[in-house]
């Protein structure tokens, strides 16, 4: 068993037996699995979901489903996606497996919080999915709930809701808890600039979750209230304003986006210094973008609701405010690639996604400007372009990202390698499936195909196809992802401590971690990404 | 951008040149950060290039690569925002049409009081929609005009152009309304200003809507094309989200009210209850709600009509 010295994580022998020792373990790479397989699972459904959404857009006209279907199936690929998938996402998962290793410590500061915070997301979920089973079906709302509609629906929006503010606690609680672990818990000798960007980017997105969530908690509340106690506060029947829900809604979703983004960020500032073998570009300069962009991205909510009959005040100050969060994320573009100047680079799949990355981040990020500016947004608002725009920030930046890092951190995690060139090949189709799904959808929005459409005239028919196929080239290279990486987590040849050549701490310790993953707390002298010298010097 | 859309409104050249100044250089910087990217990656891959060189930043560049962006994006900004402002100074003597969106239709409202579901627009006359969103939230969304502006019910909104080129272009239902939200449409017909007059002086009943004689018996047919009513209603017996006209005259209906099930014969009294008071009673199968009172709008004569239609496709 190459260099192993303890018993791993998983190997060790709690007080419970079987499933429990899993469901109610307070270790946080236990709980960073048990999220990973739910998050996982979730993600598989909402796939099938776009899946079936673009196979209904293949022609004009009724293809496969009737259009009470494709709103219902439109809504809960939203809601899974969003609530369930990439709000959690990476800092549920790796931010919970890898971040007391990153900092040097043994646990989060609150583990049975923690566990806690799982269980929460559950159980939030249960509810959010359990309109699935009930009489009147799932809801048809979109995942917005835009009032008076989501008032008037008579599909079950209201677990949908309730689910939603539940999970926002799970939420919350990482969220405090991975500010209180950076803040105490960090190994002697790492000052806050010698700490690795993917706990930095964790950091932001701690603050968001904990002053952005109660927002929409607060909110779904007083929809609760409307639809039970007929209490008017946005529908215009009962005396309320939609567009103070808007508002409401959009305080808290669009500070979500970063709470998505920020630690897929993070993530790709660690894979690319380590397959650069070169220290990253800049580390001050994307931290301060990272900080940045979770204090900006607050105040340009507004831009979701440029077309709604806001005061022109607010209209040009929430443009203004859009054009100036796109600055700290084209710093961070500009760091990365410079990384890779008079770099070495060892071309493995992680690297690929996190290459691939920069190229879809991009396309979303500058079809982000088209939408940010205002007379163009008047044209493209609430079309494919949008829809487009977001799946190659949300699916194509968040997603792009978490597939780079799960392969990054795969050997970290179980201990095996994958086949790399499996890998690579399931990467490239993904790619390829990727741009061929999204790159027609913009065209589609700027010939004025509005979003969340059923049925759409001939003049659409062409990209739509070309989309449609699309996706089935993304399932087909997914398919060959999980196919590899199942495999080879039972299978795969067994992996050192530090097979890429990484130099942040979690590379230090055991494959997979023993359960306490450090035999001695080590203390940091060095910056973490120093590649001049070997991480055992 | 398209030579059809080109000149199709005001805002066209000015939103088109906004966009292409945007495209230019998103794709300038798309296409030059990829080209470094992928250079980078064959010229210091590990094979050719084995040590890498230890780099940890550099401050000119930098403040080099925060202040150009930040600049090009005040331009860009600014030209957005430009763009916009014109959108909003409506002109004193634009003619107002009152634009009424409700599920699942569009109707438009002269100023002598014509109702059409098409919109009717003369060329080279500033026009502006008062638009009124009668149950939940719409948008009315003419592509090939570039504009868009969502309709809220309870509050006020308007828009405005002028069109320069004749013709028939889409107008769709932007924001998401429910079930039939993808059949929400309209067209907007851009038509000489001599011939816009000519329309109002024939008549302004729904019979003269498409400029024809009609059958008198099927002359209903104009005024549910009219209110929009066949965005849910059909002429031939197909089930949408309401019931069929056909056959519907004398027949008895299983219909819910007050929660219970009862039989009701469907005669004029019926016909009229259920466009005036859509939710007292409701054909079961059907769900609640989604009709709104036709109070106020459906005029006796129309009603009238409308009867007379229904028992021709009864028959």
């Amino acid at each position: 068993m190459s260099d192993r010295t303890n018993l791993s994580f998983r190997e060790e022998k709690g007080n419970r037996k079987g499933i429990f020792a899993w469901i109610l373990s307070t270790d946080h790479k236990r709980i960073g699995i048990l999220y990973l397989y739910s998050i996982v699972a979730f993600f598989l459904t909402g796939v099938v979901l776009g899946i079936l959404m673009k196979l209904e857009l293949l022609a004009p006209g009724k293809t496969v489903m009737d259009p009470a279907t494709y709103n219902a199936i439109f809504t809960l690929h939203g809601v899974i996606m969003i609530f369930l998938v990439v709000v959690p996402g990476l800092p549920a998962v790796f931010g919970n497996f890898l971040l007391p290793i990153m900092i040097g410590a043994k646990d989060v500061a609150f583990p049975k919080i923690n566990l806690l915070s799982w269980w929460i997301y559950v159980f939030g979920a249960i509810i959010a999915l359990s309109s699935l089973f009930m009489a009147g079906g799932p809801p048809d709302t979109g995942w917005t709930f835009y009032a008076p509609y989501a008032f008037k629906t008579n599909t079950n929006m209201l677990p949908a809701v309730l689910g939603a503010f539940i999970l926002g606690f799970s939420s919350i609680l990482t969220g405090i808890n991975f500010i209180v672990t950076i803040h105490r818990m960090r190994a002697p000798g790492m000052t806050w600039f010698k700490m690795p960007l993917f706990p930095w980017t964790l950091y932001g997105t701690g603050w968001i979750q904990i002053l952005a969530t109660p927002i929409v908690g607060i909110t779904l509340l007083m929809i609760v209230g409307e639809r039970v106690l007929n209490i008017g506060f946005f529908d215009p029947a009962l005396g309320g304003d939609p567009i103070l829900y808007q508002h409401l809604f959009w305080i808290y979703s669009h500070p979500a986006v970063y709470i998505m983004i920020l630690p897929a960020m993070g993530a790709i500032s660690e894979i690319i210094p380590t397959f650069a073998n070169k220290s990253i570009f800049g580390y001050k300069a994307i931290v301060l973008s990272t900080l940045a962009i979770a204090f900006v991205g607050y105040f340009v909510w507004g831009h979701h609701m440029f077309t709604s009959g806001m005061s022109g005040t607010a209209l040009y100050t929430f443009s203004l405010l859009t054009f100036i969060v796109a600055i700290p994320s084209a710093i961070k573009v500009f760091n990365w690639v410079s990384t890779l100047h008079k770099a070495s680079i060892q071309l493995e799949a992680p690297f690929f996604w996190a290459a691939s990355f920069l190229f879809v981040f991009m396309i979303g990020g500058l079809s982000g400007i088209a939408l940010g500016a205002l007379t163009t947004n008047i044209h493209l608002h609430d079309t494919a372009f949008v829809v487009a725009h977001f799946h190659f920030i949300v699916f194509g930046g968040v997603g792009f990202a978490f597939m780079g890092a799960i392969h990054y951190w795969f050997p970290k995690i179980w201990g095996r390698m994958y086949n790399a060139r499996l890998a690579t090949t399931g990467w490239m189709i993904f790619f390829i499936g990727f741009c061929t799904l999204y790159l027609p959808m913009f065209f589609l929005g700027f010939s004025g195909m509005p979003r969340r459409y059923y049925d759409y005239v001939e003049e659409f028919h062409g990209p739509n196809v070309v989309s449609t196929i699309g996706s089935w080239v993304l399932a087909l290279g997914l398919i060959i992802i999980l196919y590899n990486l199942i495999r080879s987590a039972t299978k795969g040849e067994v992996a050192t401590k530090n097979p890429w050549g990484g130099r942040t701490l979690e590379w230090t310790v055991d494959s997979p971690p023993s359960l306490e993953n450090f035999d001695e707390i080590p203390v940091v002298t060095r910056s973490p990404y120093d590649y001049r010298k070997n991480i055992d010097e | 951008m398209n030579e059809s859309t080109n000149n199709a409104s005001n805002f066209v050249s000015q939103v088109d040149s906004a966009f292409v100044f945007i495209f230019g250089i998103s794709i300038f910087f798309l296409l030059g950060i990829t080209a470094f990217l992928v250079y980078y990656i064959i010229r210091y891959r590990k094979s050719k290039n084995p040590v890498a060189e230890h780099i940890e930043g550099n401050n000119t560049l930098e403040i080099v690569w925060t202040v150009i962006p930040t600049i090009l994006v005040l331009a860009m900004f600014y030209y957005g925002w430009s763009g916009w402002r014109y959108q909003k100074e409506v002109p004193d003597d634009a003619i107002p049409i009152k634009t009424i969106a409700r599920m699942w239709s569009f109707t438009f409202q002269y100023e002598n009081g014509m109702i059409t579901d098409t919109l009717f627009v003369p060329k080279d006359k500033a026009v502006k929609l008062d638009l009124v969103a009668l149950d939940v939230l719409h948008s009315l969304y003419i592509p090939a005009f570039r504009v868009k502006q969502d309709m809220v019910p309870g509050k006020e909104a308007l828009i405005w152009f002028e069109s320069g080129r004749e013709g028939e272009y889409d107008v769709y239902c932007a924001e998401y309304c429910g079930l039939l939200h993808s059949y929400m449409k309209s067209i907007v017909k851009v038509i000489p200003a001599l011939q816009y007059e000519e329309m109002f002086k024939i008549d302004s009943s729904a019979i003269a809507v498409n400029n024809i004689e009609v059958d008198k018996r099927t002359a209903g047919a104009a005024v549910t094309r009219k209110y929009g009513c066949n965005a849910c209603h059909t002429a031939d017996g197909t089930k949408l989200v309401g019931p069929s006209y056909k056959n519907i005259m004398g027949r008895t209906r299983t219909v819910i009210r007050d929660k219970e099930e009862i039989e009701v014969v469907a005669d004029e009294d019926y016909i009229r209850r259920s466009i005036y008071e859509p939710n007292y009673e409701i054909v079961k199968g059907y769900e609640k709600g989604l009709m709104l009172s036709y109070k106020d709008q459906v005029t006796e004569e129309e009603f009238q009509l409308l009867l007379d239609y229904f028992k021709y496709l009864s028959e």
